[in-house]
């Protein structure tokens, strides 16, 4: 009884009771959940142009934001380091398609998932060589972002707004709107959801899949800087970032992998999810569910819907 | 010339169903056997088979287990490293709750515990399939990695969070825990791999292993034609976390001596992926070469500077390596996809038909 009591009830009750501290853990959640969007959207990208499992999206979230605080340690501006390492991604976009992708073209999925693992752990091996291990501060003064907080006083108390957090919420909108004019409004967008509708069809309507397998990659990698800077911003750059790239999984398989809506979507059900999950019913078991809660909200999801929330319906034929 | 079958006749269905039944193979093998168990234990120096040889075997063990999932059932899993963990803690609560069970027994036991956990973790499989399942599947590592740290009563409210091996004799030696000697581990290692792998062969010959595989190359298909999914899928998940777990708990009790949660992460379940892969999905021999390929090569690759005498600091060498391997990987995809089990093949073909190849 005090255990059903304790699973069922206590949690709402704690919530109602302190309902300017609900307020804050759904915020946290929030924006815990748009940085999860913002890197399974990368992940969305390559996979609806390419049909790569792209595993190393967290890396290159890492990769670019290790790249821009060492090119600024190196005496460069902030902005021409942020110019510079938008070049070094649109780069690794080139290699990547080069020297990876267009040899295996027409492998089955599972060899091109691995191979991205193949590059996700020479991008660590190399990003420690040049960068070193230890932790290293995000420049976010120097790019203008802003620092400090809001209180605001509501429902009785106050609820803390890090300023850097609204800043990371605005620009993941502002990012999601550009990608979806981009790829709804250009004639490179239409090329790449030709592509991802069908290879052979774009191919034999004269789109150059190489082009547009680097398009997708240096988009990614874009989106990866921006993840990378939001996400140092709040705590330091190091490799425990790759974390999150397995964090972001989750958020994949329940937006569906071929959605950006649905991982953007996915992000906050997962992020809000994780964070109320964690404060309110955490403690019963000892703490620490975060690690595979995501999981398992993503996994509830699916036993409905085997696609994903938004994910396109998977027809089998014989 | 060397390798030809011509003249081998069979009479008998049994001579012709054999696993090996080609005069050639069942010398070489008998060959292979006699030098693993004769030869290496006392040629080789204990700094080798224990740091070599005896991850190796595990290592090879633990692919054998994922290929039939992965490789046999088309299910990919990323949830290995936890299940050696199952197999692990299972068997060090087992041997502290029976300290007389013969200690062999206790670590094929402890498998039927991972089979367990395995089963459980595969009841997804029925509904979600593909990437979809690999990152379900992901969810079994992380809850149980979660759950190597939470529940204290696995690792006996250690304060330190790690178990440690006690000593177990079988029959007057000591095989595990600091007493045993590495020729002892690795001669009960070879055993069990042995044992495993012919078992295994077995059954991924038979009607289960062949249902499997129906069920790998189109599911519908199969279940059209009157393979019951729910029953087989889950048969391969635990028959693959039983070999999983078994590994896993060689990998405490004979090689590593001591664990904690972090000899079961994440990365130990891409590393076993990345053997899989690289010896070939759907062959077991592959799973050997690949681990032996992707185990030995970090070695080589941290004695290469102090063989050549360049001088480059601990952290440098760790790095590169990383890099080495990462684009290793890559290249071996790029060369041979299908993995070194193909190679193989592409190599006994050769022989066979050598010095006339047309």
């Amino acid at each position: 009884m005090e255990l059903l009591y304790n699973i069922f009830a206590d949690p709402f009750v704690q919530m109602v009771s302190l309902p300017d501290f609900f307020v804050q853990v759904l915020w946290e959640g929030f924006v815990s959940g748009i940085l999860y969007s913002l890197i399974a959207l990368g992940f969305v990208l390559i996979f609806k142009a390419s049909g790569v499992f792209n595993f190393a999206q967290g890396i290159m979230v890492v990769f670019a934001a290790l790249t821009l605080v060492g090119l600024f340690a190196l005496g460069l501006p902030a902005y021409v380091a942020l110019g510079v390492t938008i070049v070094i991604m649109l780069g690794l976009a080139f290699t990547v398609e080069r020297v990876v992708l267009r040899p295996l073209v027409n492998q089955p999925d599972i060899i091109l998932f691995m191979a991205t693992i193949g590059l996700t752990e020479f991008l660590v091996g190399s990003g420690e060589l040049v960068f070193g291990g230890e932790p290293k501060t995000m420049i976010s003064a120097e790019l203008g972002l802003p620092s400090g907080a809001i209180d605001v006083n509501m429902l009785g108390g106050f609820v803390t707004f890090q300023r850097i957090d609204i800043a990371a919420a605005i620009i993941a909108i502002i990012m999601v709107i550009a990608l979806a004019i981009f790829f709804n409004k250009t004639k490179v967008g239409r090329a790449l959801r030709a592509v991802a509708d069908d290879h052979q069809a774009a191919l034999s309507v004269g789109i150059s899949l190489n082009q547009i397998w680097v398009i997708v990659w240096f988009a990614a990698g874009i989106v990866a800087l921006t993840t990378g800077i939001m996400w140092g911003a709040r705590s330091d750059v190091s490799f425990a970032l790759e974390i999150i790239a397995l964090k972001a999984l989750p958020v994949l398989i329940l937006g569906g992998f071929t959605s950006i809506p649905g991982a953007i979507l996915g992000g906050l059900i997962i992020g809000i999810g994780e964070k109320i999950g964690e404060i309110y019913w955490g403690p019963l078991v000892g703490g620490g569910i975060e690690s595979w809660l995501a999981f398992f909200i993503a996994l509830l999801f699916l036993l409905f819907r085997p696609q994903g929330l938004f994910g396109e319906k998977i027809i089998e034929r014989i | 010339m060397f390798y030809r079958e011509v003249g081998q006749f069979k009479t008998a269905y049994a001579t012709d169903q054999q696993v090996f039944p080609i005069r050639q193979d069942q010398i070489a093998i008998a060959i292979l056997l006699i030098v693993a168990f004769g030869v290496v234990p006392f040629a080789m120096s204990d700094f080798w088979l224990n740091s070599i040889m005896i991850p190796f075997l595990v290592f090879a063990l633990a692919a054998i287990g994922l290929n039939i999932v992965t490789g046999y059932t088309g299910l990919l899993s990323l949830g290995t490293g936890g299940f050696m963990g199952v197999g692990a803690y299972s068997a060090y609560k087992l041997t502290l709750a029976f300290p007389d069970v013969n200690i062999v027994l206790i670590i094929l036991g402890a498998g039927f515990f991972a089979a367990l956990v395995g089963i459980i973790f595969g009841l997804p499989s029925l509904r979600i399939k593909g990437f979809y399942l690999a990152v379900a599947t992901l969810a079994a590592q992380f809850f149980l990695e979660w759950s190597f740290i939470r529940i204290e009563w696995l690792y006996n409210y250690n304060p330190s969070g790690a178990i440690e091996v006690p000593t177990r004799e079988v029959f007057g030696v000591a095989v595990t825990g600091p007493t045993a000697t590495p020729t002892v581990r690795y001669l009960v290692v070879l055993s069990i791999v042995v044992l495993i792998t012919w078992i295994a062969n077995n059954v991924l010959r038979g009607k289960v292993g062949r249902t499997w595989m129906a069920i790998r190359d189109m599911d519908i298909a199969a279940e059209l034609i009157g393979i019951r999914l729910l029953p087989n899928k889950l048969l391969a998940f635990a028959f693959s976390s039983y070999i999983c777990g078994v590994a896993g708990a060689m990998m405490v009790f004979l090689w590593l001596g001591a664990a904690e949660v972090e000899s079961f992460d994440i990365n130990h379940s891409f590393l076993i992926l990345f053997m899989v892969i690289i010896g070939g999905l759907g062959s077991l021999s592959g799973c050997f070469m690949g681990a032996a390929l992707i185990w030995i090569m970090p070695v080589l690759i941290r004695a290469a500077p102090g063989f050549f005498g360049i001088d480059i600091g601990a952290a440098t060498v760790e790095h590169l390596q990383l890099m080495i391997i990462g684009a290793l990987i890559i290249f071996f995809l790029i060369v041979e996809p299908a993995g070194l089990a193909r190679l193989w093949q592409v190599a006994r073909q050769k022989l066979r038909t050598w010095p006339f190849p047309y």
